[in-house]
């Protein structure tokens, strides 16, 4: 699975069309979805729906009930069940006491979640998709790649190829051509079909009415011709009141495809006449399989807040490369991951949630206010807790929380650049772990000294009334001391005394992100003893990742394995963590720090890190800094796109890594700019290493090193 | 409110007129169903689906269109070109409009056809979304139908076309006599 995993992988990377397809539509959807979103407060609004799809999801007994009483009394009859094999058998039953032979259906993730068509197919009835992508799917026999447009991954040739099989006449790839030949095909199918089949957006428990989204008008038909009209509704649709499809309806289209609204809107009360005079029989489904189960646990209730925009696909840098077919067969990208762990089960995720690079920029989006990341992150340590880690990575956590050997290990790989002697598996391993690591990237000289030894050796100026306490981080301790002692430069100019106690240890990122959540929870409590040892204002760090898990993640980590004795000292360490650039900007606008008058240092641009724009929302303090010293600042196409390092992310996934940097070196080189900023070591290995290997003249620096170079004497 | 429904909908390719009585709505929906070829034969029926605004004209002048049909089945509306009903609201924020369309003969006139003309009450206009859903509940329309623009697609290479299931035009058509101003 594991090699099928990967060649999967390796396919869709090599798929040309697919990569150049998705690509596109990801730069062209961050415009048109601002665009669309013009002049509404998204926060405002993100608000009110996570408020009511999260009240929707805590009344799910009683909402259905309610909806089922209410719908009833209109006349629909409506079936509730836990199990997909029952609502295959409740279809089928429906469709043969009534001798349907042919049925139409519109767009529906939930039947496709059943695998509903082969179902109806093997007991003899035509089953047709109407939505175009899912016909173009259906006839290639393929599955859908992406949740609101199921055929992106395929080019109009191939859609030609296919069209031409069906009508048996050779067609062009002309799009309005192949739009028509579906128009043609299609509607006898609508007019003979006995039953229609959709899915339901919306489903309101107040008044038993069912909403669907659509842009070409199939569903209109598929709920209007046949006299038969089954909706498969899974329960994470119901909402309270009517009033709550106005939200949802605000967001959907403007989240999914950058519309206003879609051409067409449903909302369906009960049966309504045929056009022979009948009353239609409408069936209602409400389709549980683990959705309660979902909403019962707390770390995932929040899933059931999915409207199914597919926004977190749309903006997520590993989909555009890789597609929707690697992540399997239904439910696809950040929120498929999720899907998939609960409603197949939790192993079916064990691979595909390894794609997630955790950069945020899907949680960053979500209409529904729906921590994406996070949730796989959980979903990682509950594999890891039910798997345990593998050894491998076992035993590189066990150095890496060994400062010193780590070091040495690192400075000794480095600077022999040759197979380490036999001993541990880690040293065993880690010339293929280095290996990776240069794989279209230069591996960063480990510093000779590390920079805890370095600290000795600064003579900060003596009594200095503030202290502050360093945390270092990996990188900068053993590849980059030079940005520590550019922070301690800055910091005594300020009037602060900087402390680096020698206990600190890893952040724990690593292990979190690995879902070694036990490791991770070791490395919190080491910290929190070190850092709040010494009497001092404030811990700073230059390195966003470190600064989220000292602020934020320790907190979570405790929360996740139910520490709550440490509690206290978490947050007490919270309060006082504080990134490199908030903390300068600070003190210059308290003018505690000066920087060097009337400076022209040219033009530069800036490469925002995940965990500081999405996590501290501190992207401004830099750009501020860098301009107030002097630079000119010119901004890259997406700047805050992950520049594909995503710590150890680089090397379990490189295939996926390093298409993702050669991006980010593009849209650094295209700004014509000598010199790219940011604000994370760990996106300097990457992106130095990136430019080093590509050979363009682009400096690439910690903001930190640039304005220390411009303090006033 | 009417010049911003104006430029919400032609910015999704409907295109809007507006007429101050109903006898020039009327006189505009006969110059459009003659130009647009409305004849007795599948493909060319036009199919006008029954509302109040009929009730206010001279019928004559329409039932003098030679394949214009008032009782609407499924095959003319098969066989339209042309389809018209009349709509009860129209959203200014999004370009919308928005029927009680339990009837389905309205769905048919307005979804298989080529173009639908879709007349309106210039006093239907609301602001947006939450107004009409405080207005119009479901209590007695079984199947609230909104309608943006024409019928469209974006699932071949993401290529926008217009016209897939449902009409590839949209004609709106707005009337201040048919019951105030906006």
């Amino acid at each position: 699975m594991q090699q099928e995993f990967k060649q999967s992988i390796d396919k869709a990377l090599h798929n040309a069309n697919l990569t150049g397809a998705l690509g596109k539509f990801s730069e062209a959807y961050k415009v048109n979805r601002a665009k669309a979103y013009e002049g509404i407060d998204f926060e405002e609004l993100r608000g009110i729906i996570a408020t009511l799809k999260s009240y929707a999801a805590s009344h799910l007994v009683e909402l259905s009930e309610q909806f089922q009483k209410n719908a009833e009394a209109r006349g629909a009859k409506v079936f509730r069940t836990n199990d997909p094999a029952k609502v295959r058998e409740y279809i089928l039953k429906v469709a043969q006491d009534n001798g349907v032979k042919s049925i139409v259906k519109s767009k529906s993730m939930a039947t496709e979640e059943i695998h509903l068509n082969p179902y109806l197919e093997k007991a003899g009835i035509e089953v047709n998709e109407t939505d175009l992508g899912e016909w173009i799917i259906q006839l290639a026999g393929q599955t859908p790649s992406h949740m609101v447009m199921p055929a992106i991954h395929m080019t109009k040739e191939e859609v030609a190829d296919i069209f031409s099989k069906e009508v048996d006449e050779r067609l062009s790839s002309d799009i309005p051509r192949l739009v028509k030949v579906a128009r043609n095909e299609l509607r006898p199918k609508f007019l003979r079909a006995d039953m229609g089949i959709s899915g339901g957006n919306i489903a309101v428990a107040e008044t038993g009415s069912i909403t669907l989204v659509t842009n070409e008008g199939n569903a209109r038909l598929v709920t209007s011709l046949p006299k038969i009209h089954i909706a498969l509704v899974g329960i994470e649709k119901l909402v309270a009141h009517f009033s709550d499809i106005a939200p949802i309806l605000k967001a959907l289209p403007r989240s999914a495809t950058a519309q206003l609204l879609t051409s067409y809107v449903s909302i369906i009360t009960g049966p309504t006449p045929n056009s022979d005079g009948s009353m239609k029989e409408l069936h209602i489904i409400l389709m549980d399989n683990h959705r309660s189960e979902m909403a019962a646990d707390p770390m995932f209730k929040e899933a059931m807040q999915c409207i199914r925009c597919a926004s977190c696909l749309n903006v997520c840098p590993i989909f555009r490369l890789v597609g929707g077919h690697v992540f399997g067969k239904v439910y696809t990208g950040g929120i498929g991951t999720i899907l998939t762990a609960w409603y197949d089960e939790l192993q079916s995720s064990e691979y595909i949630q390894g794609l997630c690079i955790q950069c945020g920029a899907c949680k960053d989006v979500c209409p529904a206010k729906i921590d994406i990341p996070g949730m796989i992150m959980e979903i990682r340590r509950r594999l890891v807790k039910k798997q345990g880690v593998p050894l491998l990575q076992k035993s590189i956590y066990a150095v890496v929380n060994n400062r010193r050997v780590f070091h040495g290990m690192l400075r000794a790989a480095s600077v022999a650049g040759k197979p380490f002697s036999k001993g541990t598996k880690f040293i065993r391993h880690l010339p293929m772990f280095l290996a990776d690591l240069t794989d279209g990237r230069s591996l960063p000289a480990i510093a000779a000294k590390p920079f805890r030894d370095v600290f000795k050796t600064i003579d900060q100026p003596k009594n200095l009334q503030e202290k502050a306490v360093f945390y270092g981080g990996c990188l900068i301790d053993f590849a980059y001391p030079e940005m520590g002692e550019a922070l301690v430069k800055i910091l005594n100019k300020a009037g602060i005394e900087v402390l680096f106690p020698e206990d600190q240890t890893c952040c724990g990122a690593p292990a979190r992100y690995n879902g070694a959540y036990e490791v991770a929870a070791q490395n919190a409590r080491d910290n929190i003893e070190a850092l709040l040892a010494e009497q001092a204002t404030y811990v700073v760090s230059a390195c966003p990742t470190c600064t989220v898990a000292l602020n934020h993640e320790f907190i979570t980590t405790f929360e996740s394995l139910g520490q709550s004795n440490i509690m206290p000292r978490a947050r007490e360490l919270a309060a006082k963590t504080v990134d490199f650039s908030t903390l300068v900007k600070k003190l210059i606008d308290e003018g505690r720090l000066t920087l060097k008058d009337g400076q022209h240092l040219g033009k530069i641009t800036y490469h925002d890190s995940c965990h500081l724009k999405r996590t501290l929302h501190a992207e401004q303090a830099p750009r501020q800094l860098l301009q107030q010293a002097g630079y000119e600042l010119s901004e890259m196409f997406e700047c805050d796109t992950c520049c594909g390092m995503g710590g150890s992310y680089s090397l379990k996934l490189p295939e996926i890594s390093a298409p993702i940097l050669q991006r980010k070196l593009k849209n650094i080189k295209d700004t014509g700019a000598p010199l790219v900023a940011m604000d994370c070591p760990g996106c300097v290995m990457q992106i130095r290493g990136g430019m080093d290997q590509d050979g363009a003249p682009v400096r690439v620096q910690h903001t930190a090193e640039l304005i220390a170079a411009q303090l006033k004497d | 409110m009417f010049e911003q429904f104006k430029t919400r909908a032609e910015g999704v390719s409907a295109e809007v007129h507006r007429f101050a009585t109903n006898a020039e709505a009327l006189d505009f929906l006969v110059g459009f169903l003659r130009a647009e070829g409305v004849a007795d034969q599948s493909g060319q029926y036009g199919v006008f689906a029954d509302c109040p605004f009929l009730a206010t004209i001279d019928r004559r002048q329409l039932e003098e269109v030679v394949g214009l049909w008032f009782e609407v089945t499924r095959d003319r509306a098969a066989g339209a070109k042309i389809g018209i009903s009349q709509m009860d609201w129209a959203l200014a924020d999004t370009g919308t409009l928005v029927q009680d369309a339990t009837a389905v003969d309205k769905r048919l006139v307005s979804t298989l056809p080529t173009i639908h003309v879709a007349l309106i009450a210039t006093s239907g206009l609301r602001p947006d979304m939450p107004t009409l859903l405080g207005e119009a509940r479901p209590d007695n329309a079984g199947y609230l139908a909104m309608i943006t623009g024409p019928s469209r697609t974006a699932d071949i290479e993401r290529v926008l076309t217009i016209g897939v299931h449902g009409p590839e035009r949209l004609v709106i058509v707005f009337v201040d006599q048919l019951g105030g101003t906006n």
